[in-house]
């Protein structure tokens, strides 16, 4: 007869001294852990209210300027120094970590239109309403000197954008024509224009670094390499693109900010038609940034919010917004993918969370791992109505969310009245036409 | 487990006797080093890539704790003589039925019709994802640090003849201590619970004698006589409280023996299960209610009238966290608190049901009855596996962990073993006590039965009855007051809602399949929910002019579909059409084997 009864030493299960961590042993045995998938449901739904919960995505704001923050340019080597220019033609060079204003500079009579970093740091170029170029330096005068442009650039017309190489020490403006600069010259390199209307944003590629890609005032995007004499494409939209954007990461992808309240994402291989409608802004986009990833952008509207997108989505992810801020004119996305950084018509500078719910500041191993599982579990569950629907709902200040609706509702009239029209007719003889392919008037070359 | 190891362990040495002459088996022949070795001499790369590989092998190898010294030794042969190769590449094989027991359930065979290959390929990393944890879980049973327990009778000896004092002088002295009674001939009968890390016990006795004690350490935490009847005690999540039924009200007493609530709407309760995931207390009563308390708000979920008289039969399903009550007309009904009805109603005796048991894998049941028998259910395909004749109807049956019976037969404890799927001839244990039974557990990670009586409180030792090894993430018998705190948090923010439980335990994790008529059904409800008339100017909006509006609009929206069928059996019949003048005209495929002749 063999006898053995479960008797266990106590000293196995206790941890030896008190600075030890306790001994946890583990039995996978799925027995022994019911309502496994009810659990991890509950898990996923925590998880998801509790990133609601800790989603402040407003860090702070600068204030300073006397007048509308107009445009923006980031510090291609200091993610702390950002660079603002006003509706008032004052230049302000900020440091984020610290929060304030370094240097002041009055730059221009009337708005500062554009402003740009050279690629070696040193210089940074500004452009007004005062049909000036200016470059200055970066390192701040000595007490007493007063600040002074390094050069000066008289131009005939008035400029409205302006973008430097990524590599060499040429940059280009828009303006009546896109114009190609060498810093050692007064005249422009090149001239490009095609028709007669005035062009509002100007941008190269950061990968094929000798493209450019423009946008007009007649509704209209241009494609232009430096190295040819004129420009390649032109691509007519329904209405007036405000920005251009390339996608840092994959250089044949670029997304206009329009007046329609949508983005459109092209890729340049195929202009016929957007690959991408970004919708959700219910005024004219006024401008975006993409992120140092290339897989989400940021944008900022007429309707006083700044929405995120996924590059892959044609809804926004996340939306900002204060009771205090105003039209935003400018919008950047910080070089370390954290921040994103807002500049509005009520003469605030704004630091968002670039996601609401991160964490500021280093992890712990235990806080990272548990991070990592909730994220794990929030993909798991995120098409049960219950989980999707804490994560997907955001407050939006009341006119928006009634425009939405009227958005709506207009556009539901719309596919409706399509829909008797196909119908009342000779089958064949109106053609459904995608959304998609509405969006593109003409492509020419 | 060991017995294993050391077989390994031994067969290395062998192997390396005979390094020569025989191969190793090989388990995983993906890998085509075998040619590597021809080319010694000549290639180079190849040859650190394989040193490399058997560095790497030998690094993986050393986590089993046991094969460490073997494993570091040959690593390091390898190292020095490049002409011997790891006998054992790869990684340790797991065996197939420890497998199957981390499996759930095999993977998604559903045909895609993806126009990409994204999907597909998600898919299958997401089925290689889930093969691997499968494998890594059953890998880690080599860390498992205890052994069930057993008893082995030679050929023979009986088992079932073996008493109490036998096995308790064979055992260990921390063992045998555990082999206890106590004398409490005043307040009884006593009914019993055990908490479920298996640490603590409560007794209540008929007269009104309430205890909670450490029954490990015998140290007693409170003892109170409430002055009353009691019915049935039961702990809650933690050990801190208790819910006692009582003659009139149900009460719950913090270890201290502090009355914290008197839930006065829990009356005349007779049993009580409490349901740890959901933090729900479903009591039986006399009066023929089954009632849910929500523990962690303290309110009262629903109380639902099983219209079946009094409700003295009670247990729960800890898979599913379904009730089973047994009646006095032979049935056993399943609910779940979201339900008015039954959710499934069984008939399994012709008598009245005295007990029922439900094993922890949620597989079966088993009750007994006034007639005498007992019989096993599998309650997923609600069928009868076994039914046995036994000396009296059991007034009290439970299962333990390992999925032995235990049946309360008058005065007299029967404990079976293997009786779910194959027939027991004869009990494993058997326990005469001198009187009747009252109450009876199994304790939760421990050899013991725990047995309540009109003398008082019995502790009898069954060899393989726990489960050896606990998850400390689970329950822990060896808790400490922090933990406990931090595991009482996150059972509470873990609480599953009453509305999840139903007869499946996959419940959310299981993917709807409607069937075509329940989609097309619904698909018409929505179309006749979806189409509200606009208002239109003065006059034109009478009720039945909206109607009829109404009408007309749906009525169309039918057409379109008879029309879009339609054309739909249009197109099939001219293709069918023109595959058949194919035929006729060409003949089929096959046609060319037809024999000339004829």
């Amino acid at each position: 007869m063999k006898i053995k009864v479960l008797s266990r030493n106590p000293d196995d299960y206790a941890r030896e001294t008190k600075r030890d961590i306790q001994r946890l042993p583990r039995n996978y045995d799925p027995s022994l852990h019911p309502f496994e998938a009810a659990r991890e449901y509950t898990r996923a739904l925590n998880a998801t209210k509790l990133e609601r919960v800790f989603a402040k995505p407003f860090v702070g704001a600068l204030d300073g300027h006397r007048d509308g923050v107009n445009c923006m340019a980031k510090h291609p080597g200091s993610l702390s120094t950002l660079l603002t220019g006003a509706c008032d033609g004052e230049i302000k060079i900020w440091n984020l970590a610290s929060r304030d204003c370094r240097r002041t500079i009055q730059a221009h009579t009337g708005f500062v239109r554009g402003m740009c970093v050279t690629p070696d740091h040193s210089n940074f170029l500004s452009i007004g309403d005062d049909k000036t170029v200016k470059m200055w330096s970066l390192t701040s005068p000595d007490d007493g000197e007063e600040e002074e442009p390094v050069h000066t650039i008289l131009g005939k017309n008035i400029f409205t954008g302006i973008d430097h190489h990524w590599k060499d020490p040429t940059f280009a403006t828009c303006g009546q024509t896109v114009d190609i600069w060498d810093h050692a010259r007064a005249e422009p390199l090149r001239s490009f224009s095609w028709g007669v209307d005035s062009l509002n944003c100007v941008r190269f590629n950061p990968i094929e670094k000798h493209y450019l890609a423009s946008c007009a005032a007649d509704r209209s995007i241009i494609l232009y390499d430096t190295r040819g004499s004129s420009p390649l494409r032109k691509v007519i939209l329904n209405m007036r693109s405000n920005v251009i954007a390339w996608n840092p990461m994959e250089a044949f992808v670029f997304t206009v900010a329009n007046e329609d309240h949508n983005l459109y994402s092209f890729d340049i291989r195929r202009l016929t038609s957007p690959f991408n409608i970004h919708m959700d802004h219910v005024n004219a986009v006024l401008d975006l940034d993409y992120s140092p990833t290339g897989r989400e952008f940021v944008s900022g509207s007429f309707d006083k919010t700044i929405r995120i997108f996924p590059l892959d989505k044609g809804r926004s992810r996340e939306v900002y917004h204060t009771k205090r801020m105003q039209r935003v004119f400018c919008i950047k996305w910080s070089l370390d993918n954290k921040y994103i950084l807002s500049g509005s018509d009520e003469t605030n500078v704004r630091i968002w969370k670039a996601k609401a719910a991160e964490k500021i500041g280093k992890l712990t191993p235990r806080e990272e791992s548990s991070q990592s599982y909730n994220d794990k579990l929030k993909e798991k569950f995120q098409h049960h109505p219950q989980v999707r629907r804490i994560a997907r709902h955001r407050h939006v200040p009341k006119e928006v969310y009634h425009l939405t609706r009227q958005t709506r509702i207009m556009k539901d009239s719309k596919r409706r009245k399509e829909q008797n029209r196909i119908r009342h007719s000779k089958p064949g003889s109106i053609k459904k036409k995608r959304e998609r392919e509405k969006v593109v008037v003409a492509e020419q070359e | 487990m060991a017995d294993e190891e050391d077989k390994s362990g031994a067969g290395v040495g062998k192997l390396k006797g005979s390094k020569q002459t025989k191969r190793a088996p090989r388990y995983f022949d993906d890998r085509s080093d075998v040619t590597s070795k021809d080319k010694h001499g000549n290639e180079k790369p190849s040859e650190g890539k394989s040193a490399d590989e058997k560095k790497k092998s030998g690094k993986k190898r050393t986590s089993a704790p046991d094969g460490d010294h073997a494993d570091t030794k040959r690593g390091k042969e390898s190292w020095d003589s490049d002409e011997e190769k790891d006998p054992f590449p790869g990684e340790a094989p797991v065996k197939e039925e420890t497998l199957a027991r981390y499996t759930r359930g095999e993977g998604n065979k559903v045909k895609m019709r993806a126009k990409t290959a994204g999907p597909k390929l998600e898919r299958k990393t997401m089925e290689k994802k889930f093969h691997l944890a499968a494998k890594q879980a059953a890998r880690a049973e080599l860390l498992l640090g205890e052994d069930h327990g057993y008893l082995e009778a030679s050929d023979d000896e009986d088992t079932s003849q073996l008493s109490q004092t036998d096995i308790a002088d064979a055992v260990d002295i921390s063992a045998a201590q555990k082999h206890f009674d106590l004398k409490l001939d005043k307040f009884g009968p006593y009914r019993m619970n055990y908490t479920r890390n298996g640490r603590f016990l409560v007794i209540g006795g008929r007269r009104g004698h309430v205890a909670a004690l450490d029954w490990m350490s015998k140290k007693l935490l409170c003892e109170i006589n409430v002055m009353e009847g009691v019915h049935d005690v039961k702990w809650l999540h933690v050990e801190t409280m208790f819910a006692v039924a009582q003659q009139r009200w149900t009460y719950i007493y913090d270890h201290q023996g502090v009355e914290l609530h008197c839930l006065k709407k829990f009356n005349n309760v007779l049993k009580m299960e409490f349901l740890p995931y959901h933090f729900l207390l479903a009591t039986a009563s006399s009066t023929g209610f089954l009632q849910y308390l929500d523990v962690s708000l303290g309110k009262e979920l629903v109380a639902i009238n099983v219209k079946q008289g009094c409700l003295n039969v009670m247990t729960q399903n800890p898979q599913t966290a379904v009730v089973h009550l047994g009646h006095a007309n032979g049935t056993v009904t399943l609910w779940s608190p979201n339900v008015k009805e039954p959710l499934a109603k069984l008939l399994s005796h012709v008598t009245a049901v005295r007990s029922i048991a439900v094993d922890k894998t949620g597989t079966y049941m088993a009750t007994s009855g006034q007639d005498r028998y007992m019989k096993v259910f599998d309650i997923r395909a609600m069928k009868p596996l076994q039914v046995y004749r036994m000396s009296a109807g059991a007034g009290q049956l439970a299962f333990s962990q390992t999925g032995l019976v235990a049946a309360a037969l008058g005065n007299v404890v029967e404990v079976y073993k293997d009786c779910c799927s194959n027939v027991a001839e004869k009990p494993y244990l058997t326990h005469r006590l001198r009187n009747n039974i009252s109450g009876l557990q199994f304790c939760p990670y421990e050899d013991v039965l725990g047995v309540g009586h009109r003398d008082g409180f019995t502790s009898l030792l069954i060899p393989g009855a726990g489960e050896a090894n606990f998850d400390a993430f689970e329950n822990n018998p060896y808790q400490t007051k922090k933990q406990r705190r931090d595991y009482e948090v996150k059972m509470l923010l873990e609480k599953i809602q009453p509305e999840m439980i139903g007869l499946e335990p996959g419940g959310v994790g299981q993917v709807s399949q409607l069937t075509a008529q329940e989609v097309e059904k619904r698909e018409q409800e929505a179309v006749q929910k979806k189409f509200e008339p606009a208002r239109k100017k003065k006059g034109r909006s009478k009720s039945l002019k909206t109607v009829q509006r109404t009408k007309g609009v749906e009525e169309e929206w039918r057409r379109m579909k008879v029309r879009q069928k339609m054309r739909e059996e249009e197109e099939k019949r001219k293709k069918q059409q023109k595959d058949q003048k194919k035929k006729e005209k060409w003949g089929s495929a096959l046609d060319r084997f037809q024999r000339k002749d004829n």
